[in-house]
């Protein structure tokens, strides 16, 4: 194909991949616009088979990783999903070091000057430490996602210090490639795994609790490492899908600060996340709650005209979601009004409860976002909060709260709380929870999945 | 006048109006597909496959075809993994369509 062509058709696949994008506004769409990208995708491949050598080769490396990809497609569980995309994106990382290594090495196969002016080389810098950022970030991520490596976050003194003066001595070796004459292996080398450390470092000191702001964070840094290999190469192809992929990740990352009440340039940063944990501050006085059984419980809720479910990460632990319908279905045949409520961050990652819940059959029609549902909790019977605690501490509008001004789910204002739980012990915040001892709420204690199941039956 | 224009400022120039594209694209996106949102993107930066292929594809074979062919490998991993659990999980979301029809 001519190079015209080429071009023309990277334009149709950019267009199909903006319409894949597009079509997930909706439950409705989405289905046709992952189909969109599927065709955008092999649209951009074929094309690209006709200007290249090899086939044999490609076409056997595609089949490899293909059958790879299929199979872990098939096979990952719902609730890992959180791990399985930090793999993906370490793999985007990888292969844009590897691109970028094998332009250095022969520029010419890729149709730049044998000779690589200095704005190729910067953009081979760009894409270079972006992409080993990105593996080294996603590897970590992944460690602690798939219970690898510990949660709590790594930190010691002077961190910033070092990751400021290694990142430093990254754009040194960076320069030094850039006003090499000749191809300066030396600096291209040591800036490569500078990065890797880097990508290390600035993903260890963030805890477990902070994931979904970090997988955000390097779904982004992916997209933005494809585009700066499109730089590298010339290729408004990679350039067009790495932008949709890296502001994409960008609002997600911007979604989610939002939701934890996370400034976004800390996160940016890295290294956020070391100041949590703190311990729950007592006020003295020994506080009171009052506590039920399921019995109890499935009374109130049989009795309620409406009633709202909050599940939180500790329902999808128990795997509670089915007994969750089960429940949902008998309060629905009674002629209940029955609503789930979503916070941003129910979830290891972004919109991860919906899936959750999809997985387990609930329609979808019954799942509202925070931001939907939130003024209607003054006028509901009955809220169950499952396995969530954070999300729902009224805490956050008092001033001097740690988390003060974090968007909650205002389940204290229902008529009737019931708060499923195992213990009356504190969230990742670290905070004492005042919707537990409120006069109108109602603690049962016990693993979740048992506690419905119990509802279920004496209901 | 278009002839006398660097490639690299066409590029950028490509690269802006693409991330307000895909801003604009985003923020339309329903939070509930938020997690399918990522994995169809991780599929979409796969696009990463278009450069490995250049890579194992050149014409002259010393070692920078291998590196090439490791990532055609690994983007093939990331496309194909992407789009077909981005499929799984969506027709989880249909099937309650199909039954809140019903």
């Amino acid at each position: 194909m001519s190079p015209n062509l080429v071009a023309l058709a990277y334009l149709i696949a950019s267009v199909f991949f903006i319409l894949a994008l597009k079509g997930l506004s909706s439950p409705v769409t989405a289905r046709k616009g992952n189909l969109f990208g599927m065709v955008g995708m092999s649209i951009a491949v074929l094309t690209t088979l006709t200007i290249t050598e090899n086939w044999a080769l490609i076409v056997a490396c595609i089949a490899l990783g293909g059958a790879i990809g299929t199979v872990v497609a098939k096979r990952v569980q719902m609730t890992a999903m959180p791990e399985l995309v930090a793999f993906m994106h370490s793999l985007v990382g990888l292969a844009a070091v590897f691109i970028a290594i094998a332009a250095v090495n022969n520029p010419v196969s890729f149709g730049l000057p044998a000779i690589l002016p200095m704005g190729s080389k910067l953009e081979l810098f760009l894409g270079t430490f972006i992409g080993a950022m990105t593996w080294s970030g996603s590897v970590i991520a992944f460690l602690k996602l798939s219970g690898r490596m510990g949660g709590s976050p790594i930190t010691f003194n002077g961190q910033h210090m070092v990751n400021l003066i290694i990142a430093l001595a990254m754009i040194g070796f960076g320069l030094w490639f850039f006003f090499s004459d000749t191809t300066n292996w030396t600096a291209f080398i040591c800036m490569t795994v500078i990065a890797f450390a880097l990508g290390f470092l600035i993903i260890i000191p963030i805890g477990g609790a902070d994931m979904p702001v970090v997988i955000s964070m390097l779904n982004s840094y992916s997209g933005w490492a494809a585009a700066g290999i499109g730089f590298s190469l010339g290729n408004p192809m990679l350039i067009i899908a790495g932008s949709l992929v890296g502001s994409s990740g960008a609002i997600l990352s911007y979604i989610m600060c939002k939701a934890m009440n996370r400034p976004f340039l800390s996160v940016i940063l890295g290294g956020f996340g070391s100041d949590g944990g703190t311990v729950a501050v007592g006020d003295g006085e020994q506080k009171t709650h009052r506590s039920g059984s399921a019995d109890d419980a499935a009374f109130l809720l049989g009795n309620a005209d409406s009633v709202i479910i909050v599940p939180g990460y500790g329902l999808a632990v128990a795997r509670a979601q089915h007994s969750v319908k089960e429940l949902a279905e008998v309060l629905i045949e009674k002629g209940i009004n029955v609503r789930f409520a979503i916070h941003p961050v129910a979830g290891r990652m972004p919109g991860h409860m919906n899936v959750l819940l999809a997985e387990a059959e609930i329609p979808y029609e019954q799942v509202l976002e925070m931001d939907e549902i939130n003024s209607d909790f003054s006028n509901t019977d009955v809220v169950l909060v499952l396995g969530a605690n954070d999300v729902v501490n009224p805490a956050a509008y008092d001033k001097g709260s740690l988390i003060y001004g974090m968007p909650i789910l205002d389940t204290h204002k229902a008529r009737t709380i019931m708060v499923v739980k195992r213990s009356m012990g504190v969230g990742y915040a670290g905070l004492d929870n005042d919707l537990f001892y409120m006069d109108k709420t109602m603690m049962v204690f016990g693993d979740a999945k048992k506690v419905v199941e119990n509802m279920v039956k004496s209901l | 006048m278009i002839g006398e224009i660097d490639p690299t400022i066409i590029n950028i120039t490509i690269f802006v109006l693409a991330i307000f594209v895909g801003y604009h694209v985003v923020w339309n996106v329903t939070p509930a597909l938020h997690t399918p949102l990522m994995s169809v993107t991780n599929a979409i930066s796969g696009i990463i496959l278009v450069g490995a292929m250049l890579a194992a594809g050149s014409v002259e074979t010393d070692w920078g075809v291998w590196l090439g062919a490791i990532a055609v490998t690994l983007a093939s991993i990331n496309v194909f993994g992407g789009f077909l659990v981005s499929q799984r999980m969506l027709d989880m979301f249909r099937k309650k369509d199909k039954k809140g029809n019903v």
